[in-house]
C-alpha cells in the first residue's frame, strides 16, 4: 500500500513538472505480471502467455528489458526507434520525420557496438554498422527485447555474443483460437503528415504441426510538418520567432513478409522471406537561408532466413540458423549548386550458424557455436575497392547454476579475413588481404540470496569489440585500411526484485537498476587530415569512458470497478566522458567532456489503464541537457526536451469480428525540439488506427 | 525500493525543464595589453562544420587588447538562424564588411564597425570576394548546369554594385573557382575542380575588369585554392594536388610577363601575403606515417625562395592540432595563426610577435579561418 502510494505521488510529481496531466499508464507486462494483473484474460492473451513463453524454461543469467503485446501496442509508436526510446540506457539519434534516420546507442558505446537481430538472426550492415531502426514498423513486430552485454542464455548462435548491447526484434508467430484456421487481420492508419499506412495480415493453419503467415504493410506519408525555432533576449523577450514548414521530408516504401512455422517432437522451425522498398527525401538541416534540400535515397532490403531448432536427446539439443540478403542503396543529390552525387551500393551477406548445447549436469550445460558470414559490398564510386569479408565465430560457453546461484561464461573467437582491390582505370593493380584473429570473453553472474524472494543480485564483465565497417576501411578517401577493431570493455553490477500479490490492489511490482563502467578504446574516429576543407581520416584513437545508472521499475494495480493501471518507469544517468586528447583540457577543450548528444539525466514513463475493453495509454520521454560536441560550451548546449504522448482505444465485438479504433494525440504540449542539431521535430500530431481481426 | 523512488522524483525534477533559448552575447576575453596604431582590430571568421549553421564572427580589439567571440548574435538580435553555414571568406570595403557564407548560399554586408546586417547577397555555393573600384566580386561554384553524361558544371564571378548591392554582372569562368585576386586591370581566378575528382581542373581565369569578359585560362597546376597579387604584379597560386602522388605547391606567374616564372616546393594549407613575404602554412597527411606533418614558412616574393621553414620559434608549434589559416598586423608584423582541431571542437587562435614568440591565445568558434583587419591606411583586402 505504502509502495503504490509512493507510485502514485511519483507519477503527481512527474506530471506537474511536465505541465498538469492526466497520468494514466500502460499495461505493462512481464508475462507473469500480465497474467496476474489482467483481471479477464481472453484466450489471445493466454496464448500469448502461456503456450508462447512456456513454462519459463531456462531464464536468462540477466534478463532482458522488454516491451510486448499491448504494451508494445499502446507506446503510439510508429518504428520500433520510437519504441526502445523507453528502454532505460538508450539513446535515440533521430532525424525526425516518418522517414528520417534512427539510429539508437546502448549506454553511450555508440551506434555500431549495437546488435539488432529480427527473428534471432542479426541484421547486418557491412557497409555502415549502423541499423535504421526506423525502418522497422511494429506493425508485425509481438515483442522487442533489450540486452546489456550479450543475452545471457548460452544456447545461441555465436553472433549472439558479438555485440556490447543487443536489441531482439521478434515477429508475430501465427496463433489460432481452438477451432480457428485462419486469422485476418487488416489496419489503417492515417493523421498528421499526410500518413496513409494499410497493413494486412493472413495467418493460416496448413496442419497441427504447420502454419504459415503473410504480412504487408503500404507506408506513404508527405513528410510535412510544422516546426519552429526561436530565440529570446536575456530579459525574456523575443528577438526572433520562425516557423516553417518541413520540406522533401517524404516517403513511400511497402514491406512484404511471409513465414512458415513448424513444430515438432522437442522441437521447432521457421523460415521466412522479407522485402522492403522505400524512395524517400531526405530533409536535410536547417540552417540560415537554406530551408529546403532536394537530396533523396532508395533502400531496397531482401533477406530468407531460416531457423531450426531440436532436442535430439534429454543432453543433447541443437540449432541451426540460415540467412542470405540483399541490400540496395541509391543515394542523389540532384541539387545543381551543389557538388553531384549519384551513387549505388549493394550489399550481400550469406550466414550460417549452429548452437549445440549440451547438459553435463543437471546444473552444468555447455554450448558450442560457429557462425560462417560472407559479406560483400559493390558501389558506383570510382577507385572503389569492392571488399569482401569472411567471418568465423566461434563461441564456447558454460551455464552453472547452484541454488540460487547462476553463472555462464563464454568466449568468443573471431577470424575475420577482408580481401579488397585497388584499381586504377578500372583495371585491378593490387589486391590486399588483411586478418584479423580475436578472443573476447564475458562472464555474468547472478544470485538470489532469498529462495523465497524473487530478489537477485548480478554482475556481468564483457569484452568485445566492432569491426571497422566497409565505410571507415574503403570509403574513397576517408577510408583507412589499417584501421584496427574498437574495442568495448563493460562493467556491470546491479538487482532486480519482483513481488507479486494474488490479490490485494498491487498485482506486482518489478524494480531493478543497474550501475555500470564502459570503456572504449581504439574508438574510431574521423580525424582532419591534410590541406583543404573537409578532408577526413578514419582512425583508432578515440578513447571514452561512461559511468552510468539505470534504474526500471514497474508496477500493476488491481483498482476498483474492473480497472488496471500499470506504470513502468526508467531513468538513465550516464557520464559518458571524452578521453581521447589530453592536450585538449584547455576552456572549450574536449577532454574529459561529456560526449555528443548524451544527456546526463533521462528517463521516461508509460502507463495502460484498462478498463474492459477501454485502454488509455500515457507516455513521457525525458532526454535532459546535453551537447553536440564533447566540447562542452555554450554555443554546443542543447536544451533537454520532453514529450507526452496520449492514446484511447476501444475494442469492438462485431459477431466474430473484432474492431479496435484508436486515436493518438503525439506531443500533446506542442513542444518543438531538435533530437539532432538543425532537424526539427515535429510538433503535436495525430493519429487514427482502425484495425479489423476476422 | 521507497527511497529509490524517491531519489528518482528529486533528479528528474533536478534535470530540470527547459528554458528559452537566449541569443548568444558576446564572450569579451582580455588577452593583452592595449596597442594603439592605425590598425583598430581585426575580424575573425570562423566557418563552422558544414550543417551545424555555427559560421561565427569574432573581433579582436587592439585599444582594449580584448578578444570578443562570436558578436554577430547580439549584433543582429533578430536575424533568424544567425550567421549561417560555414563561413568562407571575409572583406571590407568602404564603411562595410562582407561575410560569405558559403552553405547558406549568401553574402552578408554588415556594418564593419557595429556588425549590423545591411544587406544580403543571394549567390548560391559562394566563395570568395574581392573588391574594386565599387564592386565586389565574388566566386560561385554554382554556373548553369550542362547536360552532358559527364556532368560538368563551370563556376562565375558576380560582379555586385556596392551601393546599390545588386548583382549587375556574371561572368563564367572555370570548374569550382576558389580564390580571386585583381591585379592590374584583371582578375585573376584560381579554378579548382573540386567537384570532379580525379580530374581537376588546372587553370587561372582572367577576367577584364572593362568588359567583365573571361579573356583566357592559363595553365597552372591542379586544384588550385589561393591567388595573391604582390606589388611587382607576380601572382602567388597555391595548388592543393591530388593528396595523394602530387604535393601541394606554390606557383609564381608573372601577370605582366604573363608566363609561369617560377614553382615552389613549399607544402600550403592557407596563405597570406604582406609586403614582400609570403607567410604559409600547411597540414600535409602522409599515407606512410599516417599522420599530419605541418609547416610555417616564410617566403621572400623579391627572391622567391623560402627564407624560413617554422617562423614559430619558441616550441608553441607543438601545440597546435591543424594549423588552418594565418594572417599578419601590416603595422607591427604580429603573426596569427588559427588552429582548426578537429573541426568540430572551438578552435584557438594564437598570436607571435614577428621573430615568432607567442605573446598570447585564445579560444574561438569552430574553425577560425578567415581574417579582416580593420583600421585607416592599410590596404583593405
Amino acid at each position: 500500500m505504502r509502495k503504490t502510494f509512493v507510485i502514485a505521488l511519483f507519477v503527481f510529481v512527474l506530471t506537474l513538472c511536465a505541465h498538469a496531466q492526466e497520468g494514466v499508464l500502460a499495461h505493462q507486462a512481464d508475462s507473469v505480471m500480465a497474467a496476474v494483473g489482467h483481471g479477464r484474460l481472453d484466450s489471445m492473451q493466454y496464448i500469448q502467455n502461456v503456450i508462447i513463453y512456456g513454462r519459463r524454461p531456462y531464464e536468462d543469467v540477466i534478463p532482458a528489458q522488454e516491451l510486448t503485446g499491448k504494451q508494445l501496442e499502446g507506446l503510439n509508436s510508429h518504428s520500433v526507434a520510437d519504441a526502445v526510446r523507453y528502454f532505460a540506457g538508450v539513446q535515440l539519434k533521430d532525424y525526425g520525420g516518418v522517414g528520417g534516420l534512427k539510429t539508437v546507442d546502448i549506454r553511450s558505446m555508440g551506434t555500431n557496438h549495437m546488435g539488432v537481430f529480427y527473428d534471432g538472426i542479426q541484421i547486418g550492415n557491412a557497409q555502415n554498422g549502423q541499423v535504421d531502426l526506423g525502418k522497422f514498423s511494429l506493425d508485425n513486430i509481438e515483442a522487442i527485447s533489450l540486452y546489456n552485454g550479450q543475452r545471457s542464455n548460452i544456447f545461441q548462435s555465436a553472433k549472439d555474443y558479438g555485440s556490447a548491447g543487443t536489441i531482439y526484434l521478434r515477429t508475430r508467430r501465427p496463433k489460432f483460437k481452438d477451432g480457428k484456421r485462419d486469422n485476418l487481420n487488416v489496419s489503417f492508419k492515417t493523421g498528421s503528415f499526410g500518413l496513409v499506412n494499410p497493413s494486412v495480415r493472413w495467418e493460416h493453419k496448413l496442419s497441427r504441426s504447420v502454419s504459415l503467415s503473410f504480412n504487408s504493410e503500404f507506408t506513404y506519408a508527405t513528410g510535412k510538418y510544422r516546426f519552429r525555432y526561436m530565440r529570446h533576449y536575456s530579459d525574456g523577450s523575443l528577438a526572433w520567432d520562425t516557423t516553417a514548414v518541413r520540406q522533401n521530408g517524404d516517403v513511400r516504401s511497402y514491406r512484404l513478409e511471409g513465414g512458415v512455422f513448424g513444430v515438432m517432437t522437442s522441437g521447432k522451425w521457421h523460415a521466412k522471406a522479407y522485402f522492403y522498398d522505400s524512395n524517400k527525401g531526405i530533409p536535410g538541416a536547417i540552417v540560415n537561408n537554406v530551408w529546403k534540400h532536394a537530396q533523396r535515397q532508395w533502400d531496397s532490403n531482401f533477406f530468407l532466413q531460416g531457423a531450426y531448432q531440436r532436442k535430439f536427446t534429454d543432453r543433447y539439443e541443437m540449432m541451426f540458423n540460415a540467412k542470405y540478403s540483399r541490400d540496395y542503396l541509391h543515394y542523389l543529390n540532384p541539387d545543381t549548386t551543389l557538388m553531384y552525387i549519384d551513387n549505388k551500393f549493394w550489399q550481400d551477406e550469406i550466414y550460417l550458424s549452429t548452437a549445440n548445447k549440451y547438459t553435463i549436469l543437471t546444473d552444468w550445460d555447455v554450448n558450442l557455436s560457429v557462425d560462417y558470414q560472407w559479406n560483400s559490398l559493390d558501389a558506383t564510386l570510382t577507385g572503389f575497392g569492392y571488399p569482401i569479408r569472411h567471418t568465423v565465430l566461434t563461441a564456447l560457453a558454460t551455464a552453472w547454476t547452484w541454488r540460487g546461484f547462476k553463472a555462464q561464461g563464454s568466449l568468443l573467437y573471431t577470424m575475420v579475413n577482408d580481401r579488397s582491390s585497388a584499381r586504377f582505370d578500372g583495371q585491378v593493380v593490387g589486391k590486399r588481404s588483411a586478418y584479423q584473429n580475436k578472443v573476447t570473453p564475458a562472464v555474468f553472474l547472478s544470485w538470489q540470496p532469498w529462495s523465497a524472494r524473487e530478489f537477485n543480485l548480478r554482475a556481468y564483465y564483457k569484452r568485445i569489440f566492432r569491426l571497422p565497417t566497409f565505410n571507415d576501411l574503403y570509403y574513397t578517401d576517408m577510408g583507412n585500411i589499417t584501421l584496427n577493431p574498437e574495442y568495448a570493455t563493460q562493467y556491470n553490477v546491479g538487482f532486480l526484485y519482483r513481488l507479486l500479490t494474488d490479490e490485494g490492489l498491487l498485482a506486482g511490482v518489478k524494480l531493478s537498476a543497474d550501475a555500470y563502467y564502459n570503456y572504449i578504446t581504439d574508438k574510431i574516429i574521423a580525424v582532419p587530415k591534410g590541406t583543404g576543407q573537409y578532408r577526413w581520416m578514419m582512425m583508432n584513437v578515440g578513447i571514452v569512458k561512461i559511468r552510468g545508472i539505470d534504474v526500471s521499475a514497474r508496477t500493476t494495480l488491481r483498482l476498483p470497478a474492473e480497472m488496471i493501471l500499470d506504470i513502468n518507469l526508467s531513468y538513465t544517468y550516464q557520464k559518458a566522458q571524452d578521453y581521447t586528447n589530453p592536450a585538449d583540457n584547455e576552456d572549450g577543450g574536449t577532454y574529459k567532456g561529456q560526449l555528443a548528444y548524451i544527456p546526463w539525466h533521462s528517463g521516461s514513463v508509460v502507463g495502460h489503464l484498462g478498463w474492459r475493453e477501454l485502454d488509455v495509454n500515457y507516455s513521457f520521454i525525458y532526454v535532459g541537457e546535453r551537447y553536440h560536441t564533447s566540447a562542452n560550451t555554450r554555443e554546443n548546449h542543447e536544451q533537454p526536451w520532453y514529450t507526452h504522448d496520449l492514446s484511447a482505444g476501444y475494442l469492438f465485438h462485431l459477431g466474430k469480428t473484432t474492431l479496435k479504433v484508436s486515436a493518438e494525440v503525439n506531443n500533446l504540449f506542442n513542444q518543438y525540439y531538435d533530437v539532432i542539431l538543425n532537424y526539427p521535430m515535429p510538433g503535436r500530431n495525430y493519429k487514427l488506427i482502425i484495425k479489423f481481426d476476422l | 525500493m521507497k527511497r529509490i523512488l524517491y531519489a528518482i522524483v528529486p533528479l528528474l525534477l533536478l534535470a530540470g525543464c527547459r528554458e528559452e533559448v537566449t541569443i548568444f552575447l558576446p564572450e569579451h576575453v582580455s588577452v593583452a595589453q592595449p596597442e594603439f596604431t592605425d590598425i583598430e582590430g581585426f575580424y575573425l571568421l570562423c566557418e563552422g562544420n558544414m550543417g551545424w549553421n555555427k559560421a561565427t564572427l569574432d573581433y579582436y580589439d587592439y585599444a582594449y587588447g580584448e578578444y570578443v567571440r562570436n558578436i554577430f548574435s547580439y549584433a543582429n538580435p533578430t536575424v533568424p538562424k544567425e550567421m549561417g553555414d560555414v563561413g568562407n571568406d571575409i572583406g571590407i570595403y568602404g564603411s562595410n564588411l562582407y561575410c560569405v557564407i558559403n552553405c547558406s548560399n549568401k553574402v552578408d554586408v554588415l556594418d564593419k564597425y557595429t556588425c549590423a546586417k545591411k544587406h544580403q547577397i543571394n549567390i548560391p555555393n559562394c566563395r570568395f570576394i574581392r573588391f574594386y573600384g565599387g564592386y565586389a566580386y565574388v566566386t560561385s561554384y554554382a554556373g548553369p548546369v550542362q547536360i552532358n553524361p559527364n556532368y560538368e558544371q563551370r563556376g562565375y564571378v558576380a560582379k555586385i554594385d556596392t551601393v546599390t548591392m545588386q548583382i549587375v554582372d556574371t561572368c563564367l569562368v572555370g570548374f569550382q573557382p576558389d580564390e580571386l585576386e585583381i591585379v592590374e586591370g584583371k582578375i585573376y581566378v584560381a579554378n579548382s575542380g573540386g567537384y570532379m575528382v580525379p580530374n581537376y581542373e588546372n587553370t587561372v581565369s582572367v577576367i577584364d575588369l572593362a568588359t567583365f569578359k573571361e579573356e583566357r585560362r592559363i595553365p597552372i597546376a591542379i586544384n588550385l585554392s589561393w591567388v595573391k597579387g604582390d606589388r611587382h604584379g607576380m601572382l602567388w597560386i597555391a595548388s592543393r594536388g591530388d593528396y595523394y602522388t602530387r604535393p601541394s605547391k606554390i606557383y609564381a606567374y608573372d601577370t605582366r610577363k604573363q608566363q609561369l616564372v617560377d614553382s615552389l616546393d613549399c607544402r600550403v594549407s592557407n596563405m597570406w601575403l604582406d609586403g614582400d613575404s609570403i607567410y604559409v602554412v600547411s597540414t600535409e597527411w602522409s599515407y606512410v606515417s599516417m599522420s599530419n606533418a605541418f609547416s610555417y614558412a616564410i617566403i621572400n616574393t623579391q627572391t622567391r625562395e623560402k627564407v624560413c621553414d617554422n617562423f614559430i620559434t619558441d616550441g608553441t608549434d607543438k601545440e597546435i592540432v591543424i594549423p588552418y589559416s594565418v594572417a599578419v598586423n601590416p603595422i607591427t608584423k604580429d603573426i596569427y595563426v588559427t588552429d582548426a582541431k578537429d573541426y568540430v571542437s572551438p578552435g584557438r587562435l594564437y598570436c607571435f610577435d614577428r621573430y615568432g614568440r607567442k605573446k598570447w591565445d585564445v579560444r574561438t568558434g569552430d574553425i577560425p579561418a578567415h581574417f579582416a583587419f580593420l583600421g585607416n591606411n592599410i590596404n583593405e583586402r
